[in-house]
């Protein structure tokens, strides 16, 4: 099988605090999955949970620590610009700040088609912009000369998804990008990440704390918490049957359109971020209601239940 | 079997309007465009509509906080204080502030720069209470505020810390607990768990709807999240350039909403489980500088018809508390 | 144009606008002038003003109006040179240490802040008195120039390094565009604002500065500028013998430049800065 990308123990760690008292953070600890062609890939989890960061590495605007990616079976070199190398794009959150307020938005179409030599003529580059603006449901008229403020923020969106398809890529980054957008236009963007896997064979990795979303449009998801993948496998089997403690969390913790299905129970959220981090054992057993000794001072393995990685210490005896 | 609830917020006909006045050329934002609600006391009323649709605005008014660009071009607003009813709109700034935080508290969105970052939280909160809260008394309350933090389940060392080693949701509950301190009637938040992930967000909202239990008081809720709206929400009005177009009970919005809009809004979520195709809203809301005639939606209706070019339909009664304003649900007689 | 128009709107933008066409009028004038500014008693000395002599003479035996025509051209030369040369060291500066970093950050601020921190006047002084013998007024210019750009090489710095951390700085990354590009595209203009009111305040700063030093006799005093034509002046004592045209016509004129020069900076960067300019695009 073909892997469009694979990371392999992928490990970022920051340094914080000053001369007196220096932590460091584990922001990713050996974060290890692979996409393949026509696939959308899910991280999700929490805000800080390293998804961003990961996605950081894969794109090349940052180093990691220690771990290798590979793109298409190639290592990705130091400071390679993967963006021109290998054809992955990405979009960001805010839509409003993913363009330069004082630039015409088609500016940066017409740069793309003029560095990646993608027409040879003006006329050329306008048919192939038009054509990646259909893509997302918009015409080049209604585009053309005008500025980011002049667009409502899921147009501006599809507008940042229809850029990133300019060069063709394979592998689109997408990092939370309907978190910004209102609830309700959420399904046009989503909807268009499908399309994208179905008619251009383009893969996705979706990164978002949206598991509503997530569910309806990834094929495979891994669900991160504090640097570490707790769990991994198709979206089917993680969300609709979770087993570790924290995916089971995350998926009740989404609000239902439906007031009979109200929150029964409550959650706490007693920690301070960092005080996870640095946990010794299993980062998630300060907040797990299936917390047991072991969970406090060993850090549980990767297990297989089902073809479901899960890494827990409830399900690494069995 | 509900008693008759007391109003504590009314407003009348308000319109709010931005006038903007740029190197000679005049831009009026009609972003509260004659709204007419009324809020009782002891529930959770919640706003929803999409960006651009003057929630923002609506709230700000609610608060009392209308400057300039911002004008009350028409209408009133009253609070119940006590047993009267008052007509803010006419108060002088020094009323103002003393109603604010004691009567009625506000939580902006990104309630992260509420917070002054060079100050710990506790000399904000010794701060905030020595400004309201004079004598002897301010010891008390800054117990009572000690007290709180813990009650709502905020880490006990959290007042020790500086704002920016909290995560965002940590922030927005600091927030809430600092405008919930005065033990407030009317608690205004605008868009208060939006950019933050779904487990926090659920925290919020549990941590607003123990205190609302505690107080007794109103908290009306802006968002565009009708998910958030179904978990916390008792009413909710559906608000659609810069009116609302119907209010009903939160059941009743949720199994059968008689504006189009309204169910845009909700077919236009994902139910998690179902992996159907849904779509989203058509079109775009359009800008309150230049409004549609007549109905605002009648662009994006599936429904039009030709009266709805024309005219604002009125609100239509449904039943007790449902009342919606649309062309297609009868002739509209006041709500 | 509408830019133009609107900025009409202000009235401190016109203000600065009509003096400064004036003050260019004038200097164009000196090309018609009828007398050689280097030459002394062309005319009589010490008159009054009059239709003949439209701003009197001084006691050099110079028509005084024919003398400030030189003396504007030649002081907005100076500082023209010096302001447009600081400016284009201090973006250069500027943009190359907010965007690299590093070492090559630190090596170029350290040379600035040694520029913003030695004591400027006493090194003009010294310079001034060593060059004099070279000095016209192109090399003061450039002497006025190397002391202007430390401040704002700072601040485009500034400006640069908050930028770089926008989402944007990365869609033009992923869109392909090289470092210089991606400098010019994205970052300038937002410091072009900045840029152009420094430029008109430095133009400014570069006046006074050459102001002072003719006061101090530290220039070739034969030239005629703001400053030279003020230290004869006063070098004759005309202020005690009530010869008020020949002091106020280089005090004027300099007041209504510096005056009009603040207004037209205030004015400019007012309608530029991005925050109010984001309002009006698309508008």
């Amino acid at each position: 099988m073909d892997k469009l990308l694979e990371v392999n123990e992928l490990t970022k760690q920051y340094s914080q605090g000053n001369v007196l008292a220096r932590i460091v953070i584990t922001a990713a600890d050996h974060v290890s999955f692979y996409i393949k062609p026509a696939e959308i890939f899910t991280l999700a989890g929490e805000s800080g949970c390293g998804k961003t960061t990961t996605a950081k590495i894969v794109l090349g605007f940052e180093e990691a620590s220690s771990g290798t990616i590979l793109h298409n079976g190639k290592p990705q070199t130091r400071k390679e610009k993967v963006w021109i190398t290998e054809g992955v794009q990405a979009i960001f959150q805010d839509p409003f700040s993913t363009f330069n307020p004082l630039r015409t938005v088609d500016s940066y179409f017409f740069e793309t088609v003029q560095n990646f030599r993608l027409a040879k003529t003006k006329q050329e580059a306008i048919a192939l912009i038009d054509q990646k603006l259909h893509l997302v449901g918009l015409t080049y008229q209604e585009f053309v000369g005008k500025y980011p403020n002049e667009f409502s923020g899921g147009q501006l969106q599809r507008i940042s998804i229809a850029r990133a398809l300019v060069t063709d890529p394979k592998l689109i980054i997408a990092d939370e990008p309907v978190s910004m957008v209102d609830a309700s236009l959420r399904m046009s963007i989503v909807n268009l990440f499908k399309k994208l896997r179905d008619e251009l064979g383009v893969s996705i990795l979706y990164i978002t704390h949206d598991l509503a979303t997530a569910y309806y449009v990834s094929d495979r998801i891994a669900i991160m918490f504090r640097g570490n993948i707790v769990e991994m496998g198709t979206v089917e089997q993680v969300l609709m049957n979770p087993r570790h403690p924290y995916s089971r969390l995350l998926r009740d913790s989404i609000p239902q359109a439906d007031p009979s299905l109200r929150w029964s129970d409550t959650v706490t959220l007693a920690e301070l971020e960092q005080e996870e981090y640095l946990r010794k054992g299993c980062r998630f057993a300060g907040r797990c209601p299936l917390v047991m000794d072991i969970c406090k001072d060993v850090v549980p393995a990767d297990t297989y239940v089902d073809d479901v990685l899960v890494k827990c210490h409830k399900y690494s005896n069995q | 079997m509900t008693e008759k609830k007391q109003t504590i917020l009314r407003t009348e006909q308000l319109q709010a309007f931005y006038i903007l006045d740029m190197h000679g050329t005049q831009k009026v934002v009609k972003a509260v465009n004659n709204v007419e609600m009324r809020i009782y006391e002891n529930e959770i009323y919640g706003i929803a509509g999409e960006s651009g649709c003057g929630k923002t605005t609506l709230l700000k008014a609610l608060f009392n906080d209308i400057v300039p660009p911002l004008r009350l071009v028409g209408g009133k607003i009253y609070y119940r204080i006590g047993s009267e009813e008052v007509d803010v709109t006419m108060m002088s700034p020094e009323e103002k502030r003393r109603l604010r935080m004691e009567y009625i508290s506000y939580i902006p969105q990104g309630s992260m720069s509420v917070l002054n970052p060079v100050l710990k939280l506790r000399e904000t909160y010794e701060d905030f209470i020595g400004s309201h809260v004079s004598g002897q008394s301010r010891e008390e309350i800054f117990k009572l505020a000690h007290k709180q933090i813990l009650a709502l389940g905020l880490p006990k060392h959290i007042l020790d810390v500086y704002p920016h080693q909290l995560s965002g949701g940590m922030r927005q509950r600091v927030t809430i607990a600092l405008a919930s301190l005065m033990q407030p009637r009317i608690m205004i938040g605008d868009e208060p768990t939006t950019a933050l992930d779904v487990v926090v967000q659920r925290g919020v909202i549990q941590m607003l709807k123990n205190i609302q239990k505690n107080l007794q008081n109103t908290i009306i809720l802006v968002t565009h999240d009708m998910g958030v709206h179904a978990n916390i929400a008792d009413r909710i009005g559906i608000m659609y350039a810069g009116k609302i177009v119907e209010e009903a009970p939160t059941e009743q919005i949720f199994n059968q909403p008689q504006h189009p809009y309204t169910r845009f809004l909700i077919d236009s979520l994902p139910k998690f489980g179902d992996k159907n195709v849904r779509s989203s809203v058509p079109g775009s809301p359009p800008s309150l500088a230049e409004l549609p005639s007549g109905c605002p939606f009648h662009p994006r209706c599936p429904h039009v018809q030709e009266i709805c070019t024309q005219q604002m339909p009125d609100f239509s009664q449904m039943g007790e508390n449902h009342k919606v304003a649309c062309w297609l649900v009868g002739e509209g007689s006041h709500g | 144009m509408k830019t133009i128009r609107d900025l009409f709107k202000d009235y401190r933008f016109f203000f600065s606008f009509i003096v400064l066409v004036i003050v260019l009028i004038l200097a164009f004038l000196s090309i018609f002038s009828p007398y050689d500014p280097t030459l002394w008693n062309v005319v009589p000395r010490d008159m009054k003003p009059s239709p003949q002599y439209w701003l009197g003479t001084d006691s050099n035996g110079q028509d005084i109006f024919w003398q400030a025509t030189f003396a504007v051209r030649n002081s907005l030369i100076i500082s023209l040179i010096a302001a447009l040369i600081s400016r284009v060291i201090a973006i250069l500066v500027g943009m190359i240490a907010g965007y690299k970093g590093g070492s090559i950050d630190r090596v170029l601020m350290f040379i600035s802040d040694s520029l913003l921190v030695i004591p400027l006047f006493l090194i003009m002084v010294m310079l001034a008195m060593m060059v004099r013998k070279y000095m016209n007024l192109v090399v003061l210019g450039l002497m006025l120039s190397v002391f202007g750009w430390a401040w704002d090489a700072r601040t485009i710095r500034s400006i640069i390094l908050s930028l770089r951390e926008r989402d944007f700085t990365q869609t033009a990354i992923l869109s392909g565009a090289g470092t210089v590009k991606l400098v010019l595209n994205e970052y300038m203009p937002f410091a072009t604002p900045f840029i152009f009111s420094t430029l008109i305040n430095n133009i400014s700063w570069a006046i006074s500065l050459e102001i002072t030093l003719a006061f101090l006799g530290l220039v070739n005093l034969n030239v005629p500028t703001l400053g030279t034509m003020l230290n004869w002046a006063i070098t004759y004592q005309a202020m005690f013998l009530g010869r008020w045209w020949w002091v106020l016509t280089p005090v004027v004129l300099s007041l209504l430049l510096f005056i009009a020069l603040y207004w037209l900076s205030v004015s400019i960067s007012e309608y530029l800065d991005p925050r109010t300019r984001t309002q009006r695009v698309g508008a």
